[in-house]
């Protein structure tokens, strides 16, 4: 498997409504999403049809326009810096699928 | 009594004619015969209920009452309540039982309202009909055949079958508007920023916004004095002076400037939907308003924009889901990477695994600026057509949705069909502007027929005004479905 970062960086051409099942691939990939081989084809039907719905976003001229991304244009807040949460680990560890001495414990990562 | 409003509950309990905890029993009894077939409810939790009941009379007892003191209120599952399954409609969830408040549930705790359990819900909010649900699809109290709209569909079918007396919603691209429009109740999206997402579990963090449910304009009002309000921990919530969402219910509506956009009448609309939206208008004249053409020339271009931000902003949302710190594990991996990888393939249902597929490509390199970036210069272009249209006008009016409810299975198997029923909605979360819908009639097949009204930023007390006045005259919000009738 190609590791995470070689995707991250690889420059892609923009080639609108031709995913293939790779792509699907590599995007379930980066999603962290475990797609069955016999579900691929599925995928990419779905997710072809969204991009078509999508498509006409390009017909527009948007030259010049500033992005918006928020409706209002609020600033970043900044409070004094003090403690303002107790320690309530117990409660929220509490709903974890497997804790154990106050961490959360995964499969082992490094050998 | 399940057709009284906040106001007559309020002054039942006031006058001691009824206590809380007899009401919350009383619609905690109509929730157990009639949930069954709607399947509104997630969880209801009588012991719960009836301990916040109790509570409640307590400070009526002791003459420490607010407006909504005692009154039961169903949460919609997105909302974290302490001690309380809160589920989001998925089996990612389907274990987490919240270890605190969300700032909304807060609130209602605060002005002593009882929570009468948590509302069914598309999956993460995902979708236009509740049909996603990991806990099962919700009836239309109206036709058990159709859908009750989505994604707030639980507190929708809940509310027009008097299950309780209101409700809370979520709308990021419609999800209160248009299950309210098609279960004929009232509902309200505020300005983006005036309710706390706080404790609200995130789908699309630019346009999740929280608002109430309930049977008329008067009780929204009363419900949005509670909702709305500051609270640092929204990064994005708004410093404003509290206000009372009902002060200007009565004012008189003689010299109304209502915008009717021509794209809102156009093409795809059914020919029952207009024909009620038009009645709804001439009432509106009757009542003194004008009438005037305003163009919202963007708005085909909303469902598009939207499906590129809401399911970015989903993939990155829904990343948290893992399986380590709350919610579903799969129960056999190889790897860590195995353990993520299927436990969200397990935890997550269809619709929601497409959206994060298709947020995560639009996101990723190369993509970006053609889809992202893109998406979000149009977003302006559709927010400029209502600051031109709101020049010319004080609301804007039209229908809530194109159809009535459509049937239950019709547009499940096609993604794309469903999110089009949402085409007047959308635009609206995109540009951060309050929505809203009223019950405006019945169309052909009997099924309700909602009448959308949209607002200027932070114009909430005018738009329930306008609403207010509106159902004064009518009586379409009064109308149950004929499920049980019986009062």
């Amino acid at each position: 498997m190609i590791p995470f970062y070689a995707y991250r960086f690889k420059v892609l051409r923009v080639n609108f409504m031709s995913l293939n099942l790779a792509d699907v691939k590599r995007i379930a990939h980066l999603a962290r999403i475990a797609v069955e081989e016999d579900e691929m084809p599925g995928y990419l039907q779905q997710l072809s049809n969204i991009l078509g719905l999508v498509e006409e976003m390009q017909a527009v001229d948007t030259t010049g326009i500033e992005p918006m991304a928020h409706a209002q244009d609020v600033v970043l807040r900044l409070r004094d810096d003090v403690v303002t949460e107790t320690d309530r680990h117990a409660a929220y560890q509490a709903v974890a699928p497997q804790v154990e001495a106050g961490l959360y414990l995964v499969p082992k990562v490094i050998e | 009594m399940f057709n009284a409003s906040l106001k007559e509950l309020s002054g039942l309990l006031a006058g001691k004619k009824i206590s809380s905890v007899e009401l919350t029993q009383a619609f905690l009894n109509r929730i157990g015969e009639l949930n069954p077939t709607l399947n509104a409810f997630i969880t209801v939790d009588e012991g719960k209920s009836l301990a916040q009941a109790q509570a409640a009379d307590a400070l009526i007892a002791a003459g420490k009452a607010g407006p909504l003191t005692g009154i039961p209120v169903a949460q919609k599952d997105i909302f974290c309540a302490e001690g309380w399954l809160s589920t989001c409609g998925s089996k990612m969830l389907h274990n987490f039982v919240s270890p605190y408040d969300a700032h909304v549930i807060e609130q209602f705790n605060r002005a002593g309202a009882v929570n009468l359990g948590k509302t069914n819900m598309d999956e993460f909010a995902m979708g236009s009909s509740n049909e996603t649900s990991y806990y099962g699809k919700v009836k239309n109290p109206w036709d058990v055949n159709a859908v009750p709209g989505g994604s707030s569909g639980g507190s929708a079918a809940a509310v027009a079958a008097r299950l309780c007396p209101a409700a809370t919603g979520t709308d990021t691209g419609g999800s209160i508007r248009q299950p309210a429009a098609l279960t004929g109740i009232s509902g309200i999206k505020p300005t983006y920023g005036v309710v706390s997402r706080y404790g609200m579990i995130a789908f699309a963090s630019s346009l999740d916004q929280g608002g109430p449910m309930a049977k008329s304009a008067e009780d929204l009002a009363l419900l949005m004095n509670v909702m709305a309000g500051f609270d640092p921990r929204d990064s994005t919530s708004l410093e404003r002076e509290k206000e009372d969402y009902g002060r200007d219910l009565e004012q008189p509506l003689k010299g109304l400037r209502i915008g009717l956009p021509k794209e809102y009448f156009a093409e795809g609309l059914a020919a029952d939907v207009a024909q009620a939206i038009e009645a709804a208008l001439a009432e509106y004249r009757k009542l003194g308003a004008e009438t005037v053409a305003v163009s919202l020339p963007n708005s085909k271009l909303a469902v598009p924009v939207y499906y590129v931000l809401a399911p970015a902003e989903a993939s990155s949302n829904l990343a948290r889901f893992d399986g380590v710190r709350y919610g579903y594990r799969a129960p056999e991996y190889a790897d860590l990477a195995d353990m993520y990888g299927k436990s969200r393939a397990q935890g997550f249902g269809a619709e929601v695994k497409r959206r994060i597929l298709i947020g995560t490509y639009v996101l990723s390199a190369g993509y970006y600026d053609a889809y992202y970036l893109k998406a979000q210069k149009l977003r302006r272009l559709i927010a400029r057509d209502f600051t031109e249209a709101f020049a010319r006008c004080d609301v804007i009016m039209g229908p809530t949705t194109p159809t009535t409810a459509f049937n239950l299975g019709e547009k499940s198997d096609d993604p794309v069909s469903m999110y089009l029923s949402d085409i007047y909605t959308i635009a609206v979360n995109l540009a951060g502007l309050p929505g809203m819908s009223v019950p405006a009639g019945f169309g052909k097949d009997g099924r309700p027929v909602g009448l959308q009204i949209i607002g200027n930023y932070f114009s909430e007390a005018k738009m329930l005004n306008v609403a207010h006045r509106y159902q004064k005259a009518t009586d379409w919000h009064t109308r149950m479905p004929p499920l049980h009738g019986e009062e």
